[in-house]
């Protein structure tokens, strides 16, 4: 009840929290998006480089985030910007490209060879063949990497309040080091419904941008 | 016109060099339709699908009306031959419409034609196009996919096409239809075709010519009933099948072998005279009574003639089977085994009787077709082959 009260107290600054937690998450997952579709295109045409590049990115998921946001801070400020922003929004988009490179080469190199074959005997060029058949057929699977980048950095981001960067880890951070439940608990709570939200309303736009023919074949959530 | 000049593709494998198809050379006319036929890893869809550069050749020419094609642009190539595959390769995130298009809006055709286009082929394969064109491959049937399959190979008019397997995954009772409904569609398109099957039974009925590959070579090359009539070697004779001679009563009509003379009764004869007519032509059982139309109406049974007197309409009974001078001789052994008779009475589109075919001028044709051809098969291979014509 408390909590709840607390809450109600504080929406203005809550919303606030989550408006700044939505736009880092969005622009760092938007940004790798842009990147890591066209790279996860890219390797599907050399096999060699598709393992290399997969490999370095699932080592990148590997190292903690307080630790990657540790070894930016000397680095990034350099240019002066060690802490806040910028740090948290590379962070979040070096966690994104796995999940996105590997669904993108995952989704193109499952197309069916069928209809690689079909494509090609028609006479499309590769860039064709990308553009009309197989980027269209991959986009529920790119999709589904997206979710999974942006529900996973919506927890990675809740840690760049120690940086500096803001959004709903301020709750947390602060209710950790005042000893007050209310926000910590406020806090966790938000992080979770607002990941909830996210991935439900991303599923919707994943389905909207599903070809109307392959609605069926691509109805797993 | 296709021409293959030794055509060759050899593969590099874990296992050394595999050549997959060793100096094909061979041509099909314009407006033909040949079939590759062969077993598995024979290198008939190899040599096929070397001609749309789906396959790089290692050496060898394809010309296409008298063109080589290793000057054109791949692209261009492949837009200017109509391809099917087995597995029919609609693209899913398309509406029929779209996939039936597809090849005209590469080519650069504007919207107003390429939809007029479409809605023609559409016509032509006998599917609704308002009821399909905006739906999408997933709601068809795997009979209707590969029909708009072979529609998009033939919307942006190609003149030659190249199927593999194009039928083979639908079921047999579709598959007859279809292929019928091609073969159709055919006469009035008159494609150059190059044609991959593993059936023979589909290899007779679809083929002008059928190219029998083995092991990479090409080992026979001739039109149907030559290749049924005069294998060339054992293994031909053995991939055809031991029942060669039956298949064979696909590939001629009731026209070729009918004889116009035929012992006919009228109703007002007597049937003393049928009697009379069926030991003169020889009838076992029975003579068909004719109208003023020679329209057949009934048979005269020996049995009864033999034992009853009076006239020809009293006694008659109905006339069991007649065929028409375009039936296969297929229908005709059937009717025959079926009812148990020795010749069956021909009638032309008006149903007025014009001749009789007896099962020995179907024997007869088949057997000397095989005699004749044995023989020259014989004089040219006259070099002391080890042959079974050789052995005769």
């Amino acid at each position: 009840m408390e909590l709840l009260q607390y809450a109600l107290d504080n929406m203005e600054l809550l919303l606030t929290r989550t408006i700044e937690h939505i736009s880092l998450v969005g622009v760092a997952v938007g940004i790798a998006t842009l990147t890591g579709v066209p790279i996860g295109i890219a390797i599907t045409k050399n096999e060699r480089a598709a393992k290399t590049v997969l490999y370095i990115a699932s080592i990148i998921v590997t190292i903690p985030s307080i630790a990657l946001f540790g070894i930016m801070i000397p680095i990034l400020s350099i240019i002066g910007q060690g802490i806040g922003y910028m740090p948290a929004v590379i962070a979040v988009l070096l966690y994104s490209q796995l999940p996105i490179i590997r669904n993108t080469y995952t989704a193109i190199n499952n197309v069916d060879p069928a209809l690689r074959e079909a494509a090609r005997g028609i006479g499309m060029s590769q860039n064709q063949r990308l553009r009309m058949v197989e980027i269209p057929l991959a986009v529920p699977v790119i999709m589904a990497g997206v979710r999974t980048a942006v529900v996973l950095n919506i927890g990675v981001m809740a840690i760049a309040a120690y940086i500096g960067a803001g959004g709903l880890g301020t709750f947390i951070s602060r209710g950790i080091s005042q000893s007050d439940p209310r926000q910590l608990i406020l806090g966790a709570v938000a992080v979770s419904v607002l990941a909830i939200i996210v991935d439900y309303s991303l599923l919707a736009l994943q389905k909207r941008l599903t070809p109307k023919g392959m609605e069926r074949a691509a109805a797993t959530p | 016109m296709i021409r293959l000049d030794n055509l060759t593709k050899v593969f590099d494998t874990p296992k050394g060099a595999v050549t997959a198809a060793d100096h094909i050379s061979m041509e099909v006319p314009s407006g033909e339709i040949c079939i590759l036929l062969g077993p598995s890893g024979c290198g008939k869809t190899t040599s096929l699908k070397m001609i749309n550069r789906i396959i790089r050749p290692t050496s060898g020419k394809v010309f296409i009306n008298g063109e080589d094609t290793s000057s054109l642009d791949t692209q261009a190539l492949r837009r200017n031959i109509g391809y099917v595959i087995q597995q029919i390769g609609l693209f899913p995130n398309m509406t029929i419409e779209e996939n039936i298009t597809v090849v005209p809006k590469l080519l650069g055709w504007d919207k107003a034609k390429y939809r007029e286009r479409a809605r023609e082929m559409m016509r032509m394969i006998a599917l609704e196009p308002d009821a399909f064109l905006k739906r999408y491959p997933s709601e068809l049937s795997g009979g209707q996919q590969q029909r708009i399959g072979v529609a998009r190979a033939l919307a942006a008019d190609p003149p030659v096409m190249l199927m593999d397997e194009p039928f083979g995954a639908i079921d047999p009772i579709n598959r007859a239809v279809i292929q019928d409904e091609f073969l159709k569609m055919q006469q009035d398109l008159k494609k150059t075709i190059m044609f991959v099957s593993h059936d023979i039974d589909e290899a007779i009925k679809m083929g002008d010519r059928i190219a029998i590959f083995r092991a990479g070579k090409l080992v026979q090359y001739s039109e149907p009933d030559e290749l049924l009539a005069a294998p060339k070697n054992d293994f031909v004779e053995s991939f055809l099948g031991e029942d060669r001679a039956l298949k064979r009563l696909n590939l001629v009509k009731v026209r070729d072998l009918a004889s116009d003379e035929i012992g006919l009764v009228r109703p007002d004869d007597s049937l003393e005279t049928a009697l009379k007519r069926i030991e003169e032509y020889g009838y076992q059982n029975s003579i068909v009574m004719v109208n003023d139309k020679r329209q057949p109406v009934g048979i005269i049974n020996a049995a009864v003639a033999r034992t009853t007197s009076g006239h020809c309409r009293d006694h008659f009974m109905s006339v069991p089977v007649v065929v028409s001078l375009d039936d296969d001789l297929r229908k005709v052994a059937s009717l025959m085994f079926a009812n148990d008779m020795t010749w069956v009475a021909c009638v032309d589109d008006d149903g007025r009787i014009v001749g009789q075919i007896t099962q020995r001028a179907i024997t007869h044709h088949l057997g000397s077709r095989y005699r004749t051809h044995s023989r020259d098969q014989a004089t040219l291979d006259a070099a002391a082959s080890l042959s079974p014509a050789d052995k005769e």
